[in-house]
């Protein structure tokens, strides 16, 4: 077991069942996010018990966060590894000539997606938690999807989570699909398991950024 | 035709190395890479210069000993050869052409183009083997059943003739597709079965500690290996690893 830990291979497993877990918590997070743009009263509803609820405050949250920065510093912690591993670089490496430019870049799309997840904390997660752990403020059920609609009034914050949704896009449509390799799922459903994490990866995304576009659209009308 | 080539030349592994250029004319497109390397370096010892140092053994496609990444590709832009199969009309006149050693830390250049690959021995020699009693009593394998599916996949990991394409190809220089190659023939073999489990954590041990990089799935070494190596072959080392790290 001791041999698990340090392995290439564990490495990657563990880099993939992280991504997996994310990729879960993502659908989760569309998911009530979406209805924003459908129904005010539905988003406030689910906001309310995910913001609210012991077992998701206490138990999934903390657990959401280790598995994002773990996900982040073992990409950090593989990268230089991998760059180690080539001490004298190519003078021509035609790398696009054998692998696609999403599963070569990575540690950008994921550097883009991270530097997102900073903005999306400034936005909403530590004002939320400042809230309601630190200012201990009376608990109104109808408050979040005001808030929501404040945050996309600016153009520029609008512009920002729209790209950051590509990049996401990118990084999801290699390590979604590669994260089944990586556990050894390699078989005869595996064409069909690749083509739904590829359309999870525009799919989700682009959902992501239409309900952006919306709640701004929505905000200046 | 009329070329410059951009040759990586070292004299040693402790020395610094570097890019020179050599213009070359009156190459056919009917020589083979080699040949073209070869009438360099023809041309260099009638100048009283150094000939470039490169590997090669069998030039007919087999050895795997000839490792040149050619314009950032290991073995040349053509699939499924390599160098020596490589034939000058896939390149033009007045064409620039980067030749290089395969790139990883764990090669190191022994001179120029030739790079010392001993790592994928000690790779091999950690558990790509099996324990068969020759001492004349031994089972004739035909007689053993083998599904025809684990035959044909453990024949098609077999045919790695550990070039290292796989690890010039990867940006990361992972060796992950030669040792899952080497991991695969066996494991789907009833004759591999007695030492799976000790195999698999000893050779893929042995591939971390000689600092391959790790494996990111881009799937260039399945690209660019000449023998068409599956990734299937990696997911299968994945499984087999996991399950041989909770057994043992």
């Amino acid at each position: 077991m001791g041999g698990l830990i340090k392995s290439s291979i564990a490495r990657k497993v563990a880099m993939a069942l992280s991504g997996l877990f994310l990729v879960f918590f993502l659908l989760q997070h569309f998911t009530i996010n979406f209805t924003s743009i459908f129904s005010a009263d539905v988003f406030n509803e689910l906001s309310h018990f995910m913001g609210t609820n012991p077992l998701v405050q206490f138990a999934l949250q903390p657990v959401l966060i280790f598995g994002v920065v773990f996900h982040f510093v073992m990409g950090f912690v593989l990268e230089i590894k991998n760059r180690n591993a080539r001490a004298v670089k190519y003078a021509k490496y035609s790398g696009g000539a054998n692998a696609s430019w999403m599963s070569r870049n990575m540690i950008y799309s994921g550097l883009v997606t991270l530097a997102f997840l900073g903005l999306h904390f400034y936005d909403f997660w530590i004002p939320e938690m400042i809230h309601k752990y630190v200012e201990f403020a009376p608990e109104d059920p109808t408050r979040y999807y005001p808030e929501l609609l404040h945050k996309f009034v600016s153009p520029v914050r609008t512009g920002l989570y729209v790209v950051s949704f590509v990049f996401l896009a990118l990084h999801l449509w290699h390590g979604f699909a590669s994260s089944f390799q990586s556990v050894g799922f390699n078989n005869k459903y595996s064409v069909a398991a690749t083509k739904f994490a590829k359309a999870f990866a525009i799919v989700i995304p682009l959902g992501f950024i239409i309900v952006a576009l919306v709640l701004h659209l929505n905000h200046n009308h | 035709m009329n070329l410059t080539l951009k040759i990586w030349r070292q004299n040693d592994a402790q020395s610094q190395g570097k890019i020179v250029d050599y213009p070359i004319s009156g190459i056919e497109g009917d020589m083979s890479f080699l040949e073209m390397l070869d009438v360099l370096n023809e041309q260099l010892i009638t100048k009283g210069e150094e000939p470039v140092v490169f590997d090669h053994d069998c030039r007919e496609g087999i050895c795997g000993a000839c490792s040149l990444q050619i314009n950032g590709q290991p073995h040349g832009p053509d699939r499924l050869i390599t160098v020596c199969q490589l034939h000058m009309r896939s390149f033009k006149d007045g064409d620039t052409i980067f030749i290089e050693p395969f790139r990883a830390k764990a090669f190191p250049v022994i001179k120029d183009l030739m790079i010392d690959r001993s790592a994928f021995d000690r790779i091999q020699q950690a558990g790509g083997y099996i324990s068969v009693n020759t001492s004349g009593n031994t089972v004739d394998a035909n007689a053993i059943p083998i599904e025809k599916g684990n035959a044909d996949d453990a024949f098609a990991a077999a045919t790695c003739i550990g070039c290292g394409a796989c690890v010039a190809a990867c940006k990361n220089a992972s060796a992950m597709l030669f040792t899952s190659a080497k991991v695969s023939q066996f494991a789907l073999l009833p004759q591999g079965q007695v030492e799976a489990t000790d195999r698999v954590l000893a050779m893929v041990n042995q591939m971390d500690e000689e600092g391959f990089g790790n494996c990111t799935n881009t799937g260039a070494c399945e690209i660019e290996c000449p023998k068409g190596i599956s990734l299937e072959n990696i997911a299968r080392m994945n499984r087999e690893y996991l399950k041989a790290s909770l057994k043992g």
